[in-house]
């Protein structure tokens, strides 16, 4: 039926520790993207107040840009490290 | 609007379009295998598939449309980039390395791959061609945008342009022509629009924006008393307060055998009228501007600062200023943002834009095009499916998926993920200043915001602006090509291969990948001139829907839910398509649309994502459970 990937991939085994790391932060990351919703849903006034001279609307957009950004390269180092210990 | 043809724009654009085909007849050497066509033989560099990961993502819809919903609508546009971005999150924890794992040309054989479902086949390919589709639309719409100012040529000729190349660009190479295309196109883009925003900071903030050259036109203020006697000589008044203008807010005034029309601001002892622009829609569906054929130029760009306050001063220019200090000093200022109002007038239908002074703190936070403020439990409800569709529909795009299988390894499609979210993160953050820019620049064509970054980039001379809509175009080709080799897998190697079971050799696949690629720009190009004047930003939020409602619930639970089963899976593709577009369908903004009136609408949200992704995990759990005896031993789900 054509299954499987298009090159072959060898046994891969950090998957459980990566896909376990990724479901946390996922979470993480979720959890701060949801205030930033329910923030601007239930009390939009409190984007307007003024944090380190910008609006709280443009802090939370750059951090959770950022965030996403920071939460990736660290994801990847914990990955990394998790491959070359588990499948040397 | 009026724009003059640059013989630089227009060699621009020949050299990218001879540019990209040069590179796919090359690139054609290496895809006379399916491995070659479908996923550039599974050996594209990390780092090039992260930047053809930037490339596919920044489409129309991110380049020109949240740009310029940014510039008329502040900082709700910006949402979008936020939405965008985080969606990226969703791609790199929970799908990116399964996916590759998982699957080998198409997205369908990951959900398929413990089943081999004939169910999931076919289900997974319409999700595949139907979101496509969607998305194609909009980038074909905004291809013929772009070619009216940059070559003077009208929508269809674009739409036609784009149509071909890209056929071309696919049936010659397939994924490995598409992604070094991606990849070129995404890596200009990032770097042009960094150009576009130095440029930005350094000429600063002023009352009185340069444009190239032109002078912003000089938007007047009259007052008068209560009975609307004018302080100012040489007007008469045409539509006065008892007329259907004046009963909308505005009155018409002549001068000099000019009609003007202004809009009217009680003031403490009488009015003062500001002037305001017009769009006149005669019976005949012709259409004047400011009461003039488009031809004479009488409808000025707009966007400025009425009040400049820097560092508690009111100024009339900042100078050069750093990023942080050019957003402070816009939150401190007063932006004259521009509202509009429909006015009928016997047969005539007026559509006015009228001045609307706004702090900028006001701006720079939510509230101006989705209503949040003292909104409704419906309004909120919209705004919150809005987000959950962006944050949901990424990891659930069939041509962002099918980009894991041209990387050799999952470290690889882990790594490609991360410096595609640098780099689209990089370029949201850049939206913010380009739309902030175009807004207070004096150079939005505001019957169109789409042009608004091309646009602003013609306020710094011809040459960055020919740069950046030949970037634009390119973008469009881009992910044209990704959307056609996505759906061109659905149908050859989903439906025609797998689920009908057709024997072919592995050049009867490519061939029939390559057919089917011509078949769907055929039909692109079609619903490209059929859905002509369509915002661009309009289809690609439910096409993020539908992927999210469809697509999404059904990967999660395969490599989260032991219990999931193969008609589970049919199921919830089957009802988070149907749902999302059948609540698409009976929404306000579809019944706008059909001519009715969007109060009368069955479902009074636009996004159906917060109910229809739910629905389509609540079919999954049910039918699998149902089907718990389909469940073969030792073929569980991937567990963590």
């Amino acid at each position: 039926m054509g299954h499987g990937p298009a090159v072959k991939l060898g046994k891969d085994k950090a998957a459980t520790y990566k896909t376990r790391l990724g479901v946390k932060m996922f979470i993480v990351y979720t959890l701060v993207y949801a205030t930033f919703v329910i923030l601007n849903t239930t009390n939009p006034k409190v984007m307007e107040s003024i944090i380190f001279g910008q609006t709280a609307a443009v802090i939370w957009g750059f951090s959770l840009i950022v965030l996403a950004l920071v939460m990736a390269v660290i994801y990847n180092r914990l990955c990394t490290n998790a491959e070359e210990q588990m499948n040397s | 609007m009026i724009y003059t043809q640059s013989p630089l724009a227009i060699g621009l654009f020949c050299f990218f379009v001879l540019f990209v085909l040069g590179l796919s007849f090359y690139m054609s050497r290496r895809t006379q295998s399916a491995e070659g066509y479908y996923a550039a033989g599974g050996n594209i560099h990390w780092f090039t598939n992260g930047v053809a990961f930037a490339g596919d993502y920044l489409s129309a819809a991110s380049f020109l449309g949240i740009c310029g919903m940014i510039a008329t609508a502040g900082y709700d546009g910006w949402m979008y980039s936020i939405g965008y971005l985080a969606g990226w999150i969703v791609a790199l924890f929970l799908v990116a390395e399964p996916m590759k794992r998982l699957g080998k040309y198409t997205f369908t054989d990951a959900l398929d791959s413990k089943f081999n479902s004939k169910s999931i086949q076919l289900m997974a390919a319409i999700s595949t061609l139907l979101v496509s589709v969607f998305y194609l639309i909009p980038q074909m719409v905004g291809a013929g945008v772009l070619v009216q100012p940059l070559l003077g040529l009208p929508h269809w000729v674009g739409v036609c342009i784009v149509g071909i190349v890209v056929t071309i660009i696919v049936a010659t190479a397939g994924m490995a022509s598409t992604t070094y295309v991606q990849f070129f196109k995404g890596a200009l883009l990032l770097i042009m629009s960094t150009v576009v925003v130095i440029a930005v900071l350094f000429r600063g903030l002023s009352t009185t924006p340069e444009n190239n050259g032109q002078p912003y036109h000089d938007f007047k203020t009259l007052h008068a008393d209560s009975a609307l006697v004018l302080t100012e000589e040489g007007y008469t008044t045409v539509a006065g307060l008892d007329s259907e203008l004046g009963k909308a807010g505005f009155v018409k005034l002549e001068k000099d055998g000019q009609e003007t029309i202004w809009h009217l601001v009680k003031a403490d002892t009488g009015y003062t009228l500001e002037e305001a622009l017009f769009v006149t829609k005669m019976a005949d569906g012709t259409k004047l501007f400011n009461g003039a054929p488009a031809e004479e130029g009488k409808f000025f760009p707009v966007g400025h600062i009425k009040e400049l306050r820097m560092n508690g001063e009111e100024v009339t220019a900042t100078g050069a200023v750093g990023p942080f200090a050019y957003l402070s000093a816009l939150k401190d200022s007063t932006i004259v943002l521009w509202g509009k109002k429909y006015v009928k007038q016997g047969d005539k239908t007026l559509t006015i834009y009228y001045q609307k002074p706004t702090p900028g703190s006001r701006v720079l936070r939510p509230g101006l095009k989705f209503k949040v403020d003292n909104a409704t439990g419906l309004q909120k409800f919209n705004f919150m499916s809005l987000m959950l569709a962006l944050f949901c529909g990424t990891a659930a795009l069939p041509h962002i998926l099918i980009r894991y299988y041209t990387v050799p390894s999952q470290a690889a499609a882990r790594k490609s993920t991360i410096v595609a979210i640098a780099a689209i993160g990089f370029f949201y953050i850049l939206t913010l200043f380009l739309g902030m820019g175009a807004m207070t620049n004096g150079v939005i064509n505001i019957t169109d915001n789409n042009m608004s970054a091309p646009l602003l980039a013609l306020s710094f001379g011809v040459v960055l602006f020919a740069i950046i809509s030949s970037l634009a175009f390119a973008t469009v080709l881009g992910t044209v090509s990704g959307l056609i080799v996505a759906a061109s897998g659905a149908i050859a190697h989903d439906l025609m291969d797998n689920f009908m079971g057709m024997k072919m050799t592995d050049r009867g696949k490519v061939r029939a990948g390559k057919i089917s690629a011509i078949v769907i720009g055929c039909i692109a190009i079609y619903l490209g001139i059929v859905f002509e004047g369509m915002n661009v930003s309009f289809l690609v939020g439910w096409a993020f829907a539908v992927a999210a409602s469809a697509n999404l619930p059904a990967i999660l639970m395969l490599l989260f839910w032991s219990k999931t089963t193969a008609r589970g899976v049919a199921a919830s593709i089957l009802v988070g398509l149907i749902s999302s577009l059948g609540l698409i369908l009976v929404s306000p903004d579809m019944w706008v649309r059909y001519g009715k009136l969007p109060a009368e609408a069955p479902v009074q949200f636009n996004s159906p994502a917060l109910i229809s992704i739910p629905l389509s995990f609540l079919a999954l759990v049910i039918i699998s459970m149902m089907t718990q005896k389909d469940v073969i031993k030792g073929h569980s789900a991937e567990r963590a």
